[in-house]
């Protein structure tokens, strides 16, 4: 089973070069820690900088640079800072290449929820619903299951939906499944986890064809 | 020139009543403007809707505000960092108006380039498309949004100069340039405002025909939400 750390090590091997990256808050942040060093990506976050380098050294934050979430950052050389709609332009326009972030549930046929949850929870969707909206390659990255043990891959999302139709890959911490149209197809096997577990946690339709690997991480 | 320049922050609200709809810049506690802000504190006026993306937090930016029940309806796409805030929602006092966040940046731009509307794809099949028309284009669905339309923008520049040009710093620029010229009348703050022929014409961020007033702020806090730093070993 992977932690939280593997799951963002096995999806940083998702970005590719020449990658323009989104990253929303949680698993996804982590990801960029973990890109190889031989391949050229750039970052990017919606209030409004490419090129997001890593944490400052303490001393060296400036309240003038953060991420959106809402993290002192520094820039990488070749970055620029923008404002929100030329951000959004990016992101709606299809400029930025893959889009990774966290979610409450998935449904089979790829919609999202991730923003609401009611009567609990209202923080607001931020920039989520307009990611998941354009962007042409958008990978999850959450637990299988939620603190109750409920499976988080679903037939059909219960929570207010992000944005529908849209996810094209999971990766939890027990496996990645891809979206396609009969349902959740299992890739690959976190490390030690059986298929037998992963169809016991995903309440939506399985799609298990042939032998399906164990991941390197 | 035509100059845009006032004295202090009491003349650059002149003219704020109650009921208004402000627009005010800031992404989190990074690039608010800071003395409208208090401004509108002092000057206690009520029952007001703000566009802005986050409410602050309880005791800095908007949740100043917030703290004395001033905001009638807060438009914005992310609310979560601020207890008070979440309390006047859930009990009904504070009207809330959850927008996706590159849809609340158009409808500002929207607002300043003289679209009255636009298609966006953010939030095709949520509630937040409910009872808006929604359209096909080439095979996929938009939600038609319209552009806002508010009395005063507030926003705040790293630079200006008395023709109200203005030049934004770091992610401290985020909402800021889409909100000028997106109300009435544009109201701007600045660390450091300088005589005309003082700023170069090719760095400007947002030319002065945006802003109607501009003004060098004072006593900038600019609070860190989230201190995050990497250790030198």
């Amino acid at each position: 089973m992977l932690d939280k750390i593997g799951i963002a090590k096995r999806i940083a091997r998702e970005v590719k070069d020449g990658f323009y990256v989104n990253l929303g808050i949680g698993i996804p942040t982590l990801v960029a820690n973990y890109v190889r060093d031989d391949i050229s990506v750039e970052f990017q976050s919606e209030n409004g900088v490419l090129g997001m380098g890593p944490f400052p050294y303490e001393g060296e934050e400036d309240a003038d640079i953060i991420n959106a979430g809402k993290q002192t950052i520094t820039t990488l050389p070749g970055a620029s800072f923008f404002d929100s709609a030329t951000s959004f332009g990016m992101i709606r326009g299809k400029h930025v290449d893959l889009t990774i972030l966290g979610a409450m549930e998935v449904s089979q046929n790829g919609d999202i929820a991730n923003w609401k949850i009611p009567g609990k929870m209202v923080k607001g969707m931020g920039g989520a619903m307009d990611l998941v909206a354009s962007a042409e390659n958008i990978i999850v990255a959450m637990m299988h299951t939620n603190k109750k043990g409920e499976s988080k891959l679903l037939k059909k999302c219960f929570l207010p939906l992000t944005g529908v139709g849209c996810v094209k890959k999971v990766v939890t911490n027990l496996g990645v499944l891809e979206v396609t149209s009969k349902g959740f197809r299992l890739l690959e096997r976190a490390p030690g986890v059986s298929v037998d577990t992963i169809k016991q946690a995903t309440e939506g339709t399985l799609i298990v064809e042939g032998d399906i690997p164990e991941m390197t991480v | 020139m035509i100059r845009k320049t006032v004295a202090n922050v009491q003349e650059a609200l002149k003219g704020v009543e109650d009921g208004m709809t402000f627009m005010l810049g800031g992404f989190g506690l990074c690039g608010i403007p800071e003395n409208a802000i208090s401004e509108l504190v002092r000057l206690g006026i009520k029952d007001i809707t703000c566009i802005s993306n986050n409410a602050g937090v309880d005791d800095f930016g908007l949740g100043l505000l917030l703290q004395k029940h001033q905001i009638k309806k807060m438009i914005s796409s992310y609310v979560g960092e601020n207890d008070e805030f979440e309390r006047q929602m859930l009990s009904g006092e504070l009207d809330v108006e959850l927008t996706p966040q590159g849809t609340l940046a158009e409808k500002c731009r929207a607002a300043q380039a003289g679209f009255p509307a636009f298609y966006t794809p953010a939030g095709y099949g949520t509630e937040v498309a409910e009872g808006k028309e929604t359209r096909d284009f080439k095979g996929k669905m938009y939600v038609l949004e319209h552009a806002f339309e508010a009395n005063f923008s507030f926003v705040k520049a790293w630079k200006g100069d008395e023709a109200g040009n203005l030049i934004f710093k770091g992610t401290a620029r985020n909402f800021n340039p889409c909100m000028c010229g997106a109300a009435k009348i544009t109201v701007a703050e600045v660390e450091e405002l300088v005589p005309a022929g003082g700023l170069d014409p090719n760095e400007i961020h947002i030319p002065g025909i945006f802003v109607q007033r501009i003004f060098q702020g004072e006593h900038y806090e600019k609070r860190i939400e989230q201190r995050t730093v990497r250790s030198r070993n």
